[in-house]
């Protein structure tokens, strides 16, 4: 059974000047221990889409399940066995990295000990021990970024959603954060689905890629399949292959993270 | 049930954390009330305001419900910042409960500005104020309701707006308006007639009619029920407006 399944998808949202169909019916699914790329230009609908797998906004059209649970009928199941990392995270600067972990804890209804106790772990997994008792806005970039994922692991989700993670991380965090994806699917087998502009991270990271055009998918498989079908040939690089696909770039100008 | 109770005890304990870090917001929204105490109080001690009553009677009632009203219609500035760092939402793909992440913020309001009262009324006491105890307790419990009512308002309609410049103006269009029209700073009995009237339409002018008759003693009052009912009916609404707002997802 897959762990994320998505059918006819869609989010029209009602604006000013008439309504913006942001996602027009998606279908997806991804297996356990899969990880999962998506992959679109900027507006393309990732983020939207997202933000329906984990609750924050209510699909217009379609149907999901994630790790099991209908996304409309039970949403507080797929709040209790799913993480979401945003892209801009989501602690508050002025508070010590500890109470964070631990208030976070506490709303997966962890007990009081027990969140205490997940929080030394996540800290020691991620490599944040040292700055425990610090406040969230004196961490590096790439720490701040391993504290946003410590945050979405809390309760040891199933599923994990992670949009743009490496966004604004230097080489090495970045390669640190595919390593640490990695194990995640290793030693836990959780699901990931992760947005990213970056086409050489989407190679190397990901089982799967789906590339998601004007709110519907245009093109899924593994990297070397969408480069022998899309780009021509196995030794097509998946800037052309993207571009064959889309009919325009990826992302070139904005890489900065939008606040959500 | 449970969940609620334990998940609100979680988001109080964050924020009054918070709150309990910065001396600053600790003490900053006495600040105006008090300087009215100071400045103001001592302009209305010669006047009949209300027979058989001291200026101070009539006057600290009005300031209290003052430091409720524009501490909490403000208080929803601080999740705007918070939607902004996407703490907010962060909560939101967790399980707890969706009425905690209001009722732990108004709450903490709560708390804050009672705090506050308390150290203005002592202030009011050492210029001259004499009521009852029980008054006095009163009129904290007034201040109490407004005080969630109006943190409740605050916050849904800071969840529903983008940026601090579009919620401070449609804030600063409701308080000034209840100020003026509700009586908080002398007793509407001194209004002409069509003043008087319009200032009936303002439910706030029902509690600080209520909270200095507590303050004379006069418990058993028109104006003591009118201003629970007022009290209460407002608060269910602030509830029901809030609890809404915070399902809803998207926002």
């Amino acid at each position: 059974m897959p762990l994320i399944s998505t059918s006819g998808l869609a989010r029209t949202f009602l604006t000013g000047r008439g309504p913006v169909e942001a996602v027009r019916g998606i279908d997806l699914s991804a297996e356990r221990g899969e990880i999962l790329g998506f992959l679109g230009p900027n507006g393309a609908g990732k983020t939207t889409t997202l933000r329906m797998l984990t609750t924050l906004l209510a699909p217009t059209g379609g149907t999901a399940t994630v790790a099991g649970c209908d996304l409309a009928s039970d949403p507080v199941g797929v709040r209790a066995k799913s993480g979401y990392v945003a892209q801009s995270g989501g602690v508050d600067p002025g508070i010590p990295v500890r109470e964070e972990l631990l208030t976070q804890g506490r709303l997966y209804r962890l007990p009081k000990a027990e969140a205490a106790a997940r929080a030394e772990e996540l800290a020691h997994d991620l490599g944040l021990s040292a700055v425990l008792d610090r406040p969230c806005g004196a961490l590096s970039g790439g720490q701040r970024r391993r504290l946003d994922i410590a945050m979405g692991l809390t309760h040891r989700p199933e599923v994990l959603f992670l949009d743009e993670p490496t966004t604004g991380l230097d080489p090495g965090s970045r390669a640190d954060l595919w390593e640490l994806v990695r194990r995640l699917r290793d030693e836990h087998g959780t699901t990931v689905l992760l947005t990213t502009h970056y086409l050489d991270e989407a190679d190397a990271l990901c089982d799967r890629i789906v590339v998601i055009d004007r709110g519907t998918v245009a093109a899924e498989g593994t990297s070397s399949a969408l480069k022998l079908r899309y780009g021509g040939s196995l030794d097509a690089g998946l800037q052309e292959t993207f571009l064959a696909i889309t009919g325009r770039g990826p992302a070139s100008s904005d890489t900065a993270p939008v606040a959500v | 049930m449970q969940a609620l109770l334990s998940d609100t005890a979680l988001i109080f304990g964050r924020y009054a954390r918070q709150t309990l870090q910065s001396r600053f917001q600790m003490l900053f929204g006495v600040l105006m009330p008090l300087l009215y105490l100071l400045f103001f109080g001592p302009l209305l001690t010669g006047l009949p305001l209300a027979p058989g009553a001291s200026s101070w009677q009539v006057l600290v009632p009005g300031l209290l419900l003052q430091l409720g009203l524009f501490g909490a219609a403000f208080a929803g500035f601080s999740i705007i910042i918070e939607k902004n760092l996407g703490v907010v939402e962060r909560m939101r793909v967790t399980p707890v409960s969706r009425l905690a992440l209001l009722l732990g913020r108004t709450l903490r309001d709560t708390a804050l500005f009672l705090f506050q009262a308390v150290l203005l009324v002592l202030a009011a006491i050492a210029m001259g104020l004499r009521a009852p105890l029980a008054g006095v307790l009163i009129g904290f419990a007034f201040t109490a309701l407004l005080t969630l009512s109006l943190s409740c308002l605050s916050y849904a309609l800071a969840l529903r707006v983008r940026t601090p410049q579009e919620f401070g103006p449609v804030v600063n269009a409701v308080t000034m308006p209840s100020m003026l029209l509700s009586g908080l700073m002398l007793p509407m009995a001194l209004a002409p007639g069509w003043l008087d009237l319009l200032s009936h339409l303002m439910p706030l002018r029902y509690l600080v009619d209520a909270m200095r008759d507590a303050y004379l003693g006069r418990y058993a009052t028109a104006g003591m029920l009118y201003g629970t009912l007022v009290a209460t009916a407002f608060l269910t609404l602030a509830l029901v407006v809030g609890t809404r707002v915070f399902r809803r997802a998207g926002a």
